[in-house]
C-alpha cells in the first residue's frame, strides 16, 4: 500500500510539473497572452508566501511567524540584500517564540 | 545569486532534516522517507502524505497532496522556456520545479540569466532537501524543530524578497496583491492547495477597467482542468480563455524579471 500511494503522488506530482512546460510548446499562445504567464505565477508565489506566512492548517498561524515575515518584507521593501532578508525573518521569529511568543 | 540560493538551501537541509525525523518518528520505513523525498520532491506534500498515511489515510494522503501540488502546472507554462528543448533536460527540469527554483528563475531577467539560475537554483535545492532527509532519518528526534529556528518564517520572507522586483510592476502587483487575498481569505473554507491555485484570480483585475464585451472569467476555475484539456479550445485553460480577451491583454506588462539588475543584490553575479 505505501508503495502505491509514493507511487502515485511521484507520477501525480511529476505530470502536473512536465503538462505545464509541455503545454507551453503545445499550445501555441500570442506574446501578449505568455506575458501574462510570469504574472500567474507571480500571483501563485505570492499566495504561497501570504498563506504561509499568515495561516497554519487553515487557522492563523499565531504571533511569532507573521511578525518575522513582516521584518523580512520590510529589509526586502528597503532592498537589503536577500540573506540579511531570510536569516532576520527567521531570527525574530525565533527570537519572539524563545521569549514564549507563540 | 549563489549566496542567495545557499541561503534557501541551508533552510531547506534543516527542514528536510525535520522531515526525515518526524517521518521515521511516525514509522514510515526509511526507503518510503527517501523516495519521498528524492522521487516526489514537494516538502509540503511529503509533510501532509506522512500525517496522513500515519494516520491510516492512504487515498487522502495521493488526493491532498496532488492538490497541493497542481498549482506546479502554471509554473511550468510560465517558465518551461529555461530547459530547452531536449527531452531529458525537459523531464529532470520538471522535477526540479519547485516552488523557490520558480521564484529564483523569474526574478532573473528571460534568457541566458534565468536559465542558469534556475539550473543552479534547481540542483542545489534538490542535493539539500534530500541530504537533509537523510540527515535527518539518522539524526531521528535530536534533528531539532525548524519553528525554534524561526525557519517557518525564513521561506515565506524569502519568497516576498524574490517576487518583490516583479511587484514593482503594476499590474503585476495587482494581480499578485488579489491573488494573496482571495488565497488567504479562502484558506481556511477550502482544503490546502486550493486556496493558492484561486490566486490565479487575481489575473481578473487585468479586466476590470476597460470591458471589451467578454464578461472576465475567473482563470482559476478552469485552471484546474488543463492537464484533462489539452486542446486549445477557448475552454480548455487559463490562458486560452485569456486570449479571448485580446484587446484586454496589457502590452508591456506582465514581465516579472525587469532587465535592471535586482537593486541591493548588485555584487551578487550568477
Amino acid at each position: 500500500m505505501l508503495i502505491a500511494v509514493i507511487a502515485a503522488l511521484a507520477v501525480g506530482t511529476f505530470t502536473f510539473r512536465f503538462a505545464g512546460v509541455a503545454l507551453r510548446d503545445r499550445l501555441d499562445l500570442p506574446d501578449r497572452v505568455r506575458q501574462l504567464l510570469p504574472m500567474a505565477a507571480a500571483a501563485l508565489l505570492a499566495a504561497l508566501a501570504a498563506t504561509a506566512a499568515l495561516t497554519e492548517a487553515g487557522a492563523a498561524a499565531g504571533v511569532a511567524r507573521p511578525a518575522g515575515v513582516l521584518v523580512g518584507a520590510v529589509l526586502a521593501w528597503r532592498r537589503a540584500p536577500f540573506v540579511v532578508v531570510v536569516v532576520a525573518a527567521a531570527a525574530t521569529a525565533a527570537v519572539l517564540r524563545l521569549f514564549g511568543v507563540p | 545569486m549563489r549566496r542567495d540560493v545557499a541561503a534557501i538551501a541551508a533552510a531547506m537541509l534543516a527542514v528536510g532534516a525535520s522531515f526525515g525525523a518526524i517521518a521515521v518518528g511516525a514509522g514510515i520505513p526509511v526507503w518510503a522517507v527517501v523516495a519521498l523525498s528524492s522521487i516526489v520532491y514537494a516538502g509540503g506534500a511529503q509533510f501532509m502524505a506522512v500525517g496522513l498515511i500515519a494516520a491510516g489515510s492512504p487515498f487522502a494522503a495521493v488526493f491532498a497532496g496532488l492538490l497541493l501540488n497542481a498549482r506546479h502546472l502554471p509554473f511550468g507554462l510560465a517558465i518551461g522556456d529555461v530547459f530547452g528543448g531536449r527531452w531529458s533536460r525537459r523531464v529532470l527540469g520538471s522535477h526540479l520545479m519547485t516552488d523557490e527554483a520558480t521564484a529564483f528563475s523569474l526574478a532573473q531577467p528571460e534568457g541566458e540569466a534565468r536559465r542558469r539560475a534556475f539550473w543552479f537554483a534547481g540542483l542545489v535545492l534538490f542535493l539539500a532537501w534530500n541530504v537533509g532527509t537523510i540527515v535527518g532519518v539518522l539524526l531521528g528526534g535530536a534533528a531539532g524543530d525548524p519553528a525554534a529556528l524561526g525557519l517557518d518564517a525564513a521561506f515565506p520572507a524569502g519568497l516576498i524578497a524574490l517576487i518583490l522586483p516583479a511587484l514593482r510592476d503594476r499590474d503585476t502587483r495587482r494581480v499578485a496583491l488579489l491573488g494573496a487575498l482571495v488565497a488567504v481569505v479562502t484558506t481556511p473554507l477550502l482544503p490546502a492547495g486550493l486556496p493558492v491555485l484561486l490566486a490565479l484570480t487575481g489575473l481578473t483585475v487585468l479586466f476590470l477597467p476597460r470591458r471589451r464585451g467578454h464578461p472576465p472569467v475567473p482563470a482559476a476555475d478552469s485552471a484546474l482542468e488543463p492537464a484533462a484539456n489539452p486542446a486549445p479550445e477557448p475552454a480548455a485553460g487559463p490562458a486560452p480563455e485569456l486570449a479571448a480577451n485580446p484587446g484586454a491583454v496589457p502590452r508591456t506588462g506582465g514581465r516579472v524579471a525587469t532587465d535592471a539588475p535586482v537593486p541591493g543584490r548588485e555584487e551578487s553575479t550568477c
